[in-house]
């Protein structure tokens, strides 16, 4: 009864899927569809090594430092690190003092309340801020910037395909449309062309453009190219602080697991083998070494030969 | 417990003595994982899988628990609980990376541990039930995985709790009324995060009462084996301890190594990046895509395209909810007496092409919704059900299968020239199949 009404229900089954794939293949016929011209023109990020990659990478926090630094001259005028504290750069190699002047001449103020009238303003930020927006809301931030909201940077390495090359990809891939793009997918006002980005147009006006917008202070040439790097280790380490834990708990870990395995597997074959291998030898069944350990086996076992 | 030689356990300390007398708690342990439960000698690799999916739960769930002391769920804080979890809380990043692919690795091994149960007919009588009980254990793994994911409340879970409750909104009448009834709300929001990490949290233990059940019905019968003859005598069998205890401890060593590679150095590698971004309802992704282990799933679902008495929407749903429901009548469909794939080859080249099926439609499923790999989706789909409800059923009663050794201890001990010895095939039947 199960198998006649499992027929009957495999059947239907079959038949409508079939259905679905008949009516889709007459559509992939008659009316092919149209070649993605968005896919077309959308490019893959761009190589990007970084010293954190790979199982043993660490952050260079020569090239953190400089990150932080066109972050903090460039991005932070429309962008916030709203889970990034102050106290946190002292991860790059700052001193707490160091931290506590940043904080202190850090060019956007903190919003905060009034302690004696209780009305809101806005006060210098201390290490234990965040990292805060320009905009005091979406609102404000989408008016200043075209309707366009500029997102948190903190977790944007983790947040799209590509990680740190997407950034520094975007950065660098500001151009002029090619001629071939097709009238729909031409930058309209107020967006530019740049093939790293989800939809080709991108709201956000070029932001590194020229040799020199920064100055480094270790003597770092701040090419364009060099600057987009170094923000892109920056939003790395923002996405993910705890890398240098995790690649060092990891590889202590993998250690201990493989020596620990290897001792499981040799307990495995010590009480699976008991004193005298039983691995036969290749010769075959009428080799008589074989004939003597399956005698031995079928002894033990209490099987009669 | 299954079978008479089974090893009694006498408790060689007095103390031992004293509790076994009172709470025979020790009793239990060595009747169900120690000495005293027989299990047949011939057991391969595959069969190492069952333990790995207890070790997987109960990483889960130590895990989980400790995540639950740092997460707040709640629309407004719950992405930023879990940054916190990932920043500041020691060690957090272990526990949710942790956590996330250990969620994956449970499917890896759970996957594995039923199609092991398919090909060497682990199914069959006398262990439908433990069969059917594991589907229960996959059903509630699955609604418990699809909570999980919502509850760090990006884009993706957001969206993903959107489309999956849908599913039921596919149903004609009551469906949107069901709908709000999940959500708490006409859009996934605070009560539906609310009742999601409750249940979340409820669900696992409910899995691991089920798990209970699952090897209190295996212990009756006892564990099956690659060649599918059912255990004879004591010369068939190896206490559990310590030789598969043994087996088990280097399979987790294994299982570990896997798990510690991924958490530590590829954590996002088998995630979502839009996950990263906080849920925005009022921002669709580009592509909804659920977490791999439902892709094989969701390609069913959404390979029916074309309304035929009934709305495409609901053939699909039908269909994604038919693909696991109809394993639970396997063991009537396939009614092959022999249970060993390794003697049906046959059954082995469908297996095979089921596999890869899977494999299809698992890539079909983590692809955007567009052609060809819709079309694909359909043709593997006709050729799931196909398999299980027309094939098998065909298949097992007309195939010739190869000769079955006359024991499993003929087997295994070099008793080569007597297992290739034909002996009367065709109709042999093993004994307790009946």
């Amino acid at each position: 009864m199960v198998r006649i009404l499992g027929f009957l229900a495999g059947l239907v089954m079959v038949f409508v899927a079939a259905w679905s794939f008949g009516w889709g293949a007459w559509t992939y016929i008659t009316q092919p569809p149209e070649p993605n011209m968005v896919k077309r023109f959308h490019e893959e990020p761009r190589d990007l090594r970084l010293a954190s990659d790979g199982p043993f990478g660490k952050y260079d926090r020569q090239q953190l430092q400089r990150g932080l630094q066109v972050y903090s001259e460039v991005c932070s005028s429309c962008h916030s690190l709203n889970y990034v504290a102050f106290r946190n750069i002292a991860e790059l190699g700052y001193s707490e003092a160091e931290i506590k002047a940043f904080a202190g001449n850090y060019k956007i103020q903190v919003p905060d309340v009034d302690p004696k009238t209780g009305e809101a303003n806005t006060r210098k930020p201390i290490p234990a801020d965040h990292f805060p927006s320009p905009f005091p809301n979406e609102v404000a931030a989408r008016q200043a910037n075209n309707n366009a909201l500029p997102p948190d940077l903190s977790l944007i390495a983790k947040a799209r395909e590509g990680g740190g090359a997407y950034v520094y990809s975007l950065l660098t891939g500001y151009r002029d449309p090619p001629a071939n793009l097709p009238a729909d997918l031409r930058p309209g006002p107020n967006l530019h062309y740049n093939p790293w980005f989800a939809n080709l147009n991108i709201a956000m006006p070029p932001p590194l453009k020229t040799e020199g917008q920064v100055e480094y202070a270790d003597g770092t040439r701040p090419t364009v190219d060099q600057m987009a790097q170094d923000v892109a280790a920056f939003l790395t380490w923002t996405a993910e602080p705890r890398l240098e834990n995790r690649h060092r708990a990891g590889l202590a870990s993998l250690i201990y697991l493989i020596l620990a395995t290897f001792l499981a597997y040799l307990a495995y074959q010590n009480i699976w083998h008991g004193g005298a291998s039983r691995r036969v030898r290749e010769t075959g069944p009428l080799d008589p070494e074989n004939m003597a350990k399956r005698q031995a086996a079928s002894d033990e076992a209490g099987i009669a030969g | 417990m299954s079978f008479p030689w089974a090893e009694e356990y006498t408790p060689k300390h007095p103390l031992m003595r004293w509790l076994d007398q009172r709470l025979p708690l020790p009793r239990l342990a060595y009747g169900a994982v120690g000495g005293g439960y027989p299990v047949p000698r011939n057991l391969n690799y595959w069969w190492n899988f069952g333990v790995l999916a207890g070790l997987a739960l109960t990483i889960q769930i130590v895990t989980g628990i400790i995540l639950a002391m740092h997460y707040a769920p709640s629309g407004d804080h719950a992405f930023q609980s879990v940054e916190h979890i990932m920043r500041d809380v020691n060690q957090g990043w272990f526990l949710r990376y942790a956590h996330a692919n250990g969620a994956s690795l449970f499917f890896i091994v759970t996957y594995i541990h039923i199609f092991r149960g398919m090909y060497y007919g682990s199914f069959k009588a006398p262990r439908e039930l433990v069969w059917m009980l594991g589907l229960v254990i996959l059903l509630l793994m699955m609604a418990t995985a699809f909570m999980g994911y919502v509850l760090p409340w990006g884009q993706m879970s957001f969206w993903g709790a959107k489309v999956i409750t849908g599913l039921f909104g596919a149903i004609p009448i009551v469906g949107e009324p069901i709908q709000r009834w999940l959500l708490g709300g006409y859009a996934p929001d605070e009560a539906t995060l609310n009742r999601f990490f409750s249940l979340h949290y409820l669900l696992p233990f409910v899995i691991a009462g089920v798990v209970i059940l699952h090897i209190w019905a295996l212990h009756i019968p006892g564990s099956s084996n690659p060649t599918g003859v059912d255990v004879q005598g004591p010369q068939d069998t190896l206490p559990f301890h310590p030789y598969y205890t043994a087996k088990d401890g280097f399979g987790a060593g294994l299982f570990l190594i896997v798990f510690a590679w991924l958490t530590f150095f590829a954590p996002n590698y088998l995630g979502h990046a839009d996950n990263y971004i906080p849920a925005n309802p009022l921002s669709t992704p580009a592509h909804i895509v659920p977490e791999w282990y439902f892709w094989p799933f969701y390609a069913i679902l959404r390979a029916f395209t074309a309304d035929f008495i009934l709305p495409a929407k609901l053939w699909g749903v039908l269909a994604m909810f038919g693909s696991i429901l109809l394993l639970f009548f396997l063991p009537w469909l396939d009614k092959s007496p022999v249970r060993s794939g390794s003697y049906r080859p046959t059954f082995k080249i469908f297996f095979l092409i089921l596999l890869i099926d899977l494999l299809v439609l698992g890539f079909c499923g983590g692809r955007p919704a567009e052609e060809p790999y819709v079309m694909i989706s359909q043709v593997a789909t006709m050729y799931y059900f196909a398999h299980f409800l027309i094939i098998l059923p065909i298949l097992s009663s007309i195939e010739r299968t190869l000769p079955l050794p006359r024991s499993i201890s003929e087997s295994v001990l070099h008793g080569e020239e007597r297992e290739a010895r034909p002996a009367d095939l065709g109709g042999i039947r093993p004994a307790a199949a009946e």
